[in-house]
């Protein structure tokens, strides 16, 4: 571990009972990155990110946070993280202003330096003409904006973020990206999960693909896509219950071809010419959509799955 | 700097602030009915407001009253180690999950709630203290002691009971734990008349259980009766019960919140 590593992993394992979460999966955030786990539901990122934040002890393997070892130094460790967990874990009944400040004493900050910290944090989340407020009554993008901003109260090195827009209208989920951006110009280190692909290639330098307690694939998103998939794909919609039946006859147009519910992927380095193959076969889709080859891609390639499956 | 255990207080504070005109009247209010309805109306008839041998050589009021003061530490204790600590841990709190993300550590959430359910046990005491003291049923200074019956009854209930409520799925029980243990307790641990007229068999079972103890203490002390031996029994009991209830409820919040 170098002095440039805020978090590494080796065979780290969480388990439940029978239950293995997390199966010896090895990664290493570096300072001032932003590190995504990628994965569907259940793929354990969030058992991970609970050991890396302190509040969940591992069951196996080596861990180490900050230079720290959680299962040690778990009160130092929460001091400097900053966490944001997939529920919005506000108080309803308080005020926006005092969900900040009831926080902010749990670090332990002294109450004037919170008044100008509260001040801050409420510019940064955009909510300063709500501090009065109920929590109750904000929007679900206000509140996570809220959470973000009560995560950052004790000026965090690393911050921790569980599914940060999962459960947001497009408009909001902009506003956050915005928003954690302006944190990694600012230094900060950011690890985050997703089950959006758009929001990793966004966000992330660089990315571990998750699936089942495992990490399948490591790299950032230029890399895996270049890896894994062809730069192209040609999507073929087909009506109900027709794609499977097509798909032989797309032999020797494409590098690989996937059937997803009546679509037909067909990946190849040159989506047009593809296109034009395809439009004077026999196949006849419903319609063609060249597009660029996307982490969603990658996940399908890898576990022949969907990600929000 | 505020040390780590007492964080969690800052929570519990700044929601109280949010209550505490509603919090305060109730803990006023309702001594002042008991005690006019149960202490002056009943007392007037038991023993026509005459003092009883039956009753310890006392009158009916000052007999209810200490049994009320204790019932009240109890029932604060209860209300909070049920509903509340259920509710800290449930989404639209989240005050539990949020003072794990911090430097706070699993046994500071149970301590710090357990330290606030004390004073809040201590405030609604000294209410009724104040209240009972108007009523003319405080015989001795030595009541003034008794405000640490309060906490210690207090924390002898909502201990064990947290034990329970941190690691409960649903709500429904409580109103259980209210009819099936609040309210034979309240009724039948020596508060509106001397276990000395239950069944023996009850009446052991009245001894065993901790608001007996609280009240005989208390009885004590608003009388200026208090003796050594028995009274440092009624303790011991009671600070057995909230200590063992201490380490049980410090497993179980472990249990729930560092999976």
């Amino acid at each position: 571990m170098t002095t440039s590593t805020r978090v590494s992993a080796r065979r780290l394992t969480k388990r439940f009972g029978d239950f293995t979460a997390v199966d010896g999966i090895d990664f290493e955030v570096r300072a001032g990155e932003v590190f995504g786990f990628l994965g569907p539901n259940g793929a354990g990122k969030s058992s991970t990110m609970r050991m890396v934040g302190a509040t969940s002890d591992r069951s196996g393997g080596e861990l180490s946070v900050l230079g720290l070892d959680p299962s040690h130094h778990g009160t130092q460790i929460r001091s400097r993280l900053g966490v944001v967990p997939q529920e919005d874990n506000l108080d309803l009944e308080l005020s926006v202003s005092d969900n900040l400040y009831v926080y902010g004493r749990y670090f332990g900050l002294p109450r004037r330096q919170l008044r100008g910290r509260i001040a801050e944090l409420l510019e940064f989340a955009q909510l300063s003409e709500r501090a009065a407020d109920k929590v109750d009554n904000l929007s679900g993008g206000m509140k996570r904006r809220l959470t973000i901003a009560r995560g950052l109260i004790n000026e965090p090195e690393l911050v921790l973020l569980d599914e940060p827009t999962t459960g947001l209208d497009p408009q909001a989920r902009h506003l956050l990206w915005d928003r954690l951006y302006s944190l990694k110009q600012d230094g900060v280190t950011l690890v985050l999960t997703t089950h959006y692909m758009d929001e990793a290639e966004q966000l992330c330098d660089r990315l571990v693909v998750m699936d089942k307690g495992r990490i399948i694939a490591a790299g950032s998103p230029r890399e895996l896509v270049d890896r894994y998939v062809t730069k192209e794909v040609v999507e073929l919609r087909f009506p109900a219950g027709q794609a499977r039946r097509a798909a032989p006859r797309t032999d020797g147009l494409a590098r690989r071809v996937e059937v997803i519910a009546d679509r037909l992927l067909l990946y190849t380095d040159d989506g047009d010419a593809t296109a034009e193959h395809v439009a004077s076969s026999t196949l006849q889709p419903v319609s063609t959509l060249v597009r660029r080859a996307s982490l969603e891609d990658v996940f399908l390639s890898l576990t022949g799955r969907q990600l929000d499956d | 700097m505020l040390p780590t255990p007492f964080r969690p207080l800052s929570y519990f504070w700044v929601s109280f602030r949010r209550t505490w005109m509603s919090t305060l009247s109730a803990s006023f209010f309702t001594p002042l009915l008991y005690l006019a309805s149960l202490g002056v109306g009943l007392g007037s008839l038991v023993g026509h407001g005459q003092r009883l041998a039956s009753l310890g050589g006392e009158d009916y009021l000052s007999f209810v009253a200490p049994a009320l003061f204790a019932g009240t530490a109890m029932q604060v204790a209860i209300g909070q180690a049920t509903y509340e600590v259920w509710g800290a841990c449930n989404p639209w709190s989240g005050a539990y999950r949020s003072m794990q993300a911090s430097p706070i550590s699993t046994g500071q959430i149970m301590a710090g709630h357990m330290a606030w359910i004390a004073a809040r046990a201590l405030l609604a005491c000294a209410l009724y203290l104040a209240v009972s003291a108007a009523f003319g049923a405080v015989k001795s200074p030595e009541a003034v002691a008794g405000l640490a019956v309060g906490p210690l009854t207090g924390l002898a209930f909502a201990a064990p009971l947290a034990a329970y409520s941190v690691r409960a799925r649903h709500d429904q029980p409580f109103s259980l734990v209210f009819r099936l243990l609040m309210l034979p307790l309240f009724l039948f641990s020596g508060t509106f008349f001397p276990v000395s007229q239950l069944p023996v068999g009850l009446r052991y079972l009245a001894y065993a259980l901790p608001l007996w103890h609280a009240v005989e203490l208390s009885r004590s002390l608003y009388a200026g009766t208090f003796e050594p031996l028995a009274g440092s029994g009624h303790v011991v009991y009671l600070a057995a019960v909230a200590g063992a209830g201490l380490l049980v409820a410090r497993r179980s919040y472990e249990a729930r919140l560092s999976r």
